[in-house]
């Protein structure tokens, strides 16, 4: 049972990661901290798209020469390099629209932020 | 030379590499109006592949072209059946259009110095819905879900001259967007990890054999609430009202014409094509998820949109309840229904686009975002607009001899036959509930007298062009309904297995 618990630690830390990254987005009000709550979710889908690739024992898939030896599973990583590129860009947008949100609202923070857009809507 | 079959044997991948490249170059030019030139050139280019690509597919049948000759399930395979042409022909013939209402709309609604660059990202936002809708690889398809959804969050802030709650609006949608393609990622790794595959042909043939797999069943249920969030379903709709508002006019032309549309064709695509054989499965997800998504956002779309005094919010609330029209038609889960929904959505298409474009039209003129108040008098001053106008919000109604009313009787049609009385009820009942906002907006533009006569604000026949063709498509297919029901019919065959 620990074994059973114990021998998939990958995937917990994933599970853990992944909730810490989506309770930030959805419970702080700081736009930047929501970003980095959103890029430690997405940091936790890459961890369990790695775990996936590997396989026990196997080396880096890179021809040796050698004709039994065992090799990772090298997809997942290449997806990961294409989904680390594109939270890249996630982040860098995200970023770029907080810079424009301070130079217009003047905060960051997103309940101010509300307030300030009520009275916009009532004038 | 350029060799002519070439080109047409490559149309598969060039309807989104053409779009994809052209966007530095429209960034490049860095003069609105060349800029404008290479956008339109890049969508009519798109036109041009759907319409022949849809021409090829109803004569020889389905095309798989394989990128780079990698064969799948190894290399990324791109397939062109009748449901993705009918798809490809529409976001490419509604972005032709949205295209023309830029020039003139974006000029006066945007910074200077953006005005090129508008059209690199408007560029990316069409191509990354092309491929969307035509790759036939699971993962493929979310590196475009977040090409099209980062462009069009992009292209939302432009909306900041106007009004800087557009920054907000952009960035509510770039972070719950975010989080939606991320559950997407997560069920299609879910997938990966039982399957061994990314192809989507391949994946439905290996979950045929699996579907009682949790893993298959955790990971089907993280793509689809990941796919309702880019579709705006109800209670994943946040994103959308606030965005199709502040966004420039024809930004939100664009984006409710065919954003939320491709999204909701992969859905529908997952949900039939992928789980052809997880009965039970499609049935929970139907009957207890969409089922009541569905009839809460036609309702809650359509009560919020009776209340609402601006415009363009109004519009968008009512989206919503129409995409829950399309959904309902899903949800019963036969041939005819998703006909329906496939009808639906091109009809609402190019509704939406066209009231989006008459709004547009009569903001630039007066500057501001406009409430239904600012409409008194319309027909006097803008007369065109307004027929065009008026015509596009009947047929959003279901008026007789327009496509809004060859949506209902299809959706009503496939309900009938499937002996779901209470949601017949509800969609006759939410049809009149409809007028309560539609009315409002024909008796001021056509009964009221104009309050503030000092304006003057006339029809720009450089704005109203496509307003009035799209207007005109509403009546033409609305008599002559074939060409949409045909090929909506063949596309339900195409992803529906039951059909075949």
């Amino acid at each position: 049972m620990i074994h059973g618990i114990l021998g998939i630690w990958n995937y917990w830390i994933v599970i853990i990661l992944m909730m810490t990254g989506l309770f930030i987005v959805i419970s702080r009000h700081n736009l930047v901290k929501k970003m980095v709550g959103l890029t430690i979710f997405q940091t936790s889908v890459f961890l369990f798209y790695i775990s996936l690739g590997k396989v026990q024992g196997g080396t880096a898939p890179i021809l040796t020469g050698y004709k039994d030896s065992l090799y990772s599973n090298p997809l997942p990583h290449v997806l990961i390099l294409t989904a680390i590129v594109v939270g890249v860009a996630t982040t860098a947008l995200g970023l770029a629209l907080i810079l424009r949100i301070k130079s217009e609202y003047g905060t960051i923070e997103e309940n101010e932020i509300a307030e300030l857009n009520t009275e916009e809507n009532s004038k | 030379m350029i060799d002519l079959i070439a080109i047409e044997n490559h149309l598969p991948a060039l309807q989104v590499v053409i779009p994809l490249l052209l966007a530095p170059v429209a960034i490049l030019v860095s003069l609105p109006f060349l800029s404008w030139l290479v956008a339109l050139f890049g969508s009519l280019f798109c036109l041009y592949a759907s319409v022949s690509l849809f021409f090829q597919v109803s004569e020889f049948g389905k095309i798989n072209y394989f990128m780079g000759g990698w064969l799948p399930p190894y290399g990324i395979e791109y397939v062109i059946d009748e449901a993705s042409s009918f798809m490809i022909v529409l976001i490419s013939l509604m972005g032709v259009f949205a295209t023309i209402f830029a020039y003139q709309s974006l000029k006066k609604e945007i910074n200077k110095k953006s005005q090129s660059k508008v059209y690199g990202m408007w560029l990316l936002a069409l191509g990354g819905l092309l491929g969307l809708v035509t790759t036939g690889d699971a993962f493929n398809l979310f590196v475009f879900l977040e090409i099209s959804s980062l462009s069009s969050v992009t292209l939302v802030a432009l909306g900041s001259k106007k009004d800087k709650r557009a920054l907000t609006a952009a960035f509510n949608y770039l972070l719950i967007g975010a989080v939606g393609a991320t559950f997407y990622v997560i069920g299609v790794g879910l997938l990966y990890s039982v399957t061994g595959t990314l192809n989507i042909a391949d994946l439905t043939i290996k979950i045929s054999e699996l579907t009682a797999n949790n893993s298959v069943k955790a990971g089907i249920s993280f793509i689809i609430i990941g796919l309702m969030v880019k579709a705006a379903i109800f209670p994943l709709h946040i994103w959308l009202p606030s965005a199709y508002t502040f966004a420039p006019s024809a930004v939100a032309v664009l984006l409710t014409a065919t954003a939320t549309k491709a999204a909701l064709y992969v859905l529908a695509r997952i949900l039939f094509t992928l789980l052809f054989n997880a009965d039970d499965f499609t049935v929970i997800i139907l009957q207890w998820v969409l089922l009541p998504a569905s009839i809460v956002a036609i309702f809650f779309g359509t009560i919020r949109a009776i209340f609402e005094k601006d415009i363009k919010k109004l519009l968008a609330f009512s989206s919503l309840s129409q995409i829950g029209y399309i959904t309902i038609g899903l949800t019963l889960g036969t041939a005819s229904g998703i006909m329906a929904s496939f009808i639906h959505i091109a009809n609402h298409s190019m509704m939406k686009a066209a009231l989006f474009m008459g709004i547009g039209a009569i903001s630039i003129q007066l500057k501001k975002s406009i409430n239904v108040d600012d409409l008194k008098g319309l027909s006097k001053s803008m007369p065109v607009t307004s027929i065009s106008l008026t015509v596009v919000i009947l047929s959003l109604l279901g008026i007789p001899l327009t496509i809004g009313f060859i949506s209902k009787v299809y959706l009503l049609k496939a309900v009938f036959s499937h002996g779901n009385w209470p949601i017949l009820f509800i969609i006759v009942l939410t049809s009149f509930l409809a007028l309560g906002y539609a009315w409002q907006l024909i008796e001021n533009i056509w009964m009221k007298q104009p309050v503030d006569t000092a304006l003057t604000i006339n029809d720009d026949p450089k704005i109203y062009i496509p307003l009035v063709v799209l207007a005109v498509f509403n009546i033409l297919f609305g008599i002559y309904a074939y060409p949409i029901v045909n090929s909506a019919f063949n596309a339900s065959a195409a992803i529906f297995w039951k059909a075949l």
